[in-house]
């Protein structure tokens, strides 16, 4: 066979901007609207809390802090919003971000609108080793030690790379790594429940854990993820266009010049990775990764370019407002993250959709 | 290609399949369902494993990086997927991917190319239509669209006229064609309608049971006795007026019809 390899050929006009107006890229309203939305909740909760610091004080505080005015705060009050409530929110936007993008990109290589980032096993995983912790170290608090997250952070990943391996074995379809991730999932999670039930007295602190918990979240939490967290969040932006890709299917792709399952190991590890370092300091949150990516979708459009980095911003929105309504609604006690997230995000999900189809 | 036999795991589907396509022009591959069209495709684009030689312009093709490849053959599949959500110009754009850095941003190039497609193949007032809400003609023309803006010297179709009525499947071959007389690119594409085939191809190669049975200009490939044996249809060849053989299906109990 042969054939020239010519240039396009066609008839070249001016007006090179052409076509640009049609691409779906991430445009500055975009980032406008994500920006002010995380601004505007983060400033919001870091307002809110059980001690009454007074809005006007709290903002004056900022303010002092980034002029390095005279604060007029006491210093317990500084503390208390500083070492308290800010790595709180900053905590809270962090795992949103993370579960947010995470699910993006489980959605785009899986091709599948149910995919959320746990499909692989990285709940389950966490949960039994968190388990399996609390028994056996009883006197060590969930909470309050690095040692929770590292479990956490150990047993998503052993949840995702066991999915990993026995899919690889059986296939190299992608709807086989979904289902070992069933399986995983079934199995980890029957383990963790015998576990639990062999200490009915860990019940409770487990469960809190499993149902998401930023109540004692610090700089400390922060520090730890970052340095998982941020590399991976910039893979999975820069790797947004290849999820548009992957789109076509396989073949397709590959006749495109890129290796699809490369590019798809690449997007799981680093979602995983990002997943993992979410679980390990917050626990089980649900509906995130599911539920924004899909917001992001219908109301911004459908490519990954748009998706991949609005759920970033949205996600972290989300949770920040969630976590914010988990510790005001019934104060002092603290509701379960996971259940404020489900419980506004459902409904609120169910709307969008509905709108979505009336138009 | 030479010797070209490939398959799938176990099960061999082409056996040693040689031939050769003159720079721009157009090899027609028929034969009957499960004959090997689409693998014969898949084995040239490197899809499906096989032994024996492709090459393009004297290169080897197996010898060729993914992104190399990409830009000397382009492919329209006869199943496409579609991703859920891009617009039209967000999937032709795809098509760029060769050009572009794997995690750069296309450039203004890129961009020039997607919208002069756009416009060639009648689609700039879709440009920003959702792929889900396309008929099946526009469907198709921006599947065609996406392997166009790769810019390759090689086009393999495999059944473009897909799921088209006859005047939709009349337009798109008319489309390929004068790109190809205009492009120079040659064009390897499967198509079951065989007068269309006739019709289009300089050539036709036909495949059956994974082995070629006859090749040559579309007059000398196409007979009655040719596809009684290997389609089991019973037909009558006539000519139409540009000289092409036209292929009418002969039902078994004639005369009723009056």
């Amino acid at each position: 066979m042969s054939g020239p390899s010519s240039a396009t050929g066609l008839a070249h006009s001016p007006g090179s901007s052409r076509g640009r107006e049609h691409l779906s890229t991430l445009r500055p309203t975009h980032v406008l609207y994500g920006v002010v939305a995380l601004v505007g909740v983060s400033l919001f909760s870091v307002l809110l809390g059980a001690a009454d610091l007074g809005w006007h004080r709290v903002l004056a505080e900022i303010g002092a802090q980034v002029t390095g005015g005279i604060s007029p705060l006491s210093e317990r009050e500084a503390a208390i919003l500083w070492q308290l409530r800010v790595p709180r929110v900053v905590l809270a936007a962090l795992v949103g971000g993370a579960l947010a993008i995470s699910g993006a990109a489980f959605q785009g290589v899986f091709r599948n609108p149910l995919a959320e980032p746990y499909l692989l096993g990285a709940a389950a995983g966490a949960g039994l080793s968190v388990t399996v912790m609390a028994v056996t170290v009883p006197h060590i608090g969930l909470g309050t030690t690095g040692v929770t997250q590292l479990a956490a952070f150990g047993g998503a990943l052993g949840g995702v790379m066991l999915t990993w391996l026995i899919g690889r074995s059986a296939g190299p379809e992608t709807a086989t790594l979904v289902l070992a991730g069933v399986a995983v999932g079934a199995f980890l999670t029957a383990a963790q429940t015998f576990v639990q039930q062999l200490r009915v007295e860990s019940l409770q602190r487990v469960y809190m854990w499993i149902l998401g918990d930023l109540s004692t979240a610090g700089w400390g939490d922060v520090l730890v993820v970052l340095p998982t967290l941020l590399p991976a969040l910039v893979v999975l932006c820069a790797c947004a266009r290849l999820l548009d890709l992957l789109g076509v299917g396989d073949e397709e792709a590959a006749t495109l010049g890129i290796r699809p399952g490369r590019v798809r190991a690449l997007v799981l590890a680093a979602a995983s990775l990002a997943t993992a370092a979410a679980v390990s300091v917050s626990g089980l949150i649900g509906f995130v990764g599911l539920v924004v990516p899909h917001l992001v979708r219908l109301t911004s459009g459908g490519s990954y370019r748009v998706i991949v980095p609005l759920s970033v911003m949205f996600g972290a929105s989300f949770l920040v407002a969630a976590d914010t309504l988990a510790r005001t609604l019934m104060a002092p006690a603290e509701l379960p993250i996971g259940v404020v997230t489900a419980f506004t995000g459902a409904p609120f999900f169910a709307f969008l959709l509905r709108t979505n189809r009336a138009r | 290609m030479s010797g070209l036999t490939a398959g799938y795991r176990d099960h061999t589907v082409l056996s040693g399949v040689s031939t050769r396509v003159e720079s721009g022009s157009w090899l027609g591959v028929i034969g009957p369902n499960g004959a090997g069209k689409s693998t014969l495709i898949k084995a040239v684009l490197g899809l499906v494993g096989h032994t024996g030689e492709v090459s393009v312009d004297g290169r080897d093709v197996a010898g060729l990086g993914h992104r190399e490849r990409a830009r000397l053959l382009g492919y329209a599949p006869q199943l496409p997927q579609l991703p859920i959500g891009l617009t039209v110009t967000d999937y032709v754009l795809l098509g760029r991917t060769p050009y572009t850095g794997v995690l750069a941003r296309e450039s203004e190039r890129d961009r020039i190319a997607v919208a002069e497609v756009l416009e060639r193949l009648d689609l700039t007032r879709l440009a920003d239509r959702g792929l889900h809400a396309l008929s099946g003609g526009e469907r198709q023309r921006a599947v065609l669209a996406r392997a166009l803006v790769q810019d390759t010297g090689v086009l393999l179709l495999d059944e473009p006229t897909t799921g088209l009525d006859v005047g939709h499947a009349q337009a798109l071959l008319d489309l390929v064609d004068q790109l190809r007389c205009e492009r120079g690119t040659t064009v390897v594409s499967t198509l079951h309608d065989l007068t269309l085939a006739a019709q289009y191809s300089d050539r036709l190669l036909l495949l059956d049971g994974g082995g070629v049975h006859a090749e040559g200009p579309p007059e000398h490939v196409l007979t009655s006795d040719t596809l009684a044996e290997h389609y089991s249809a019973r037909v009558r060849l006539l000519t139409a007026p540009d000289g092409s053989p036209a292929v009418v299906p002969v039902r078994t109990t004639a005369g009723t019809a009056g």
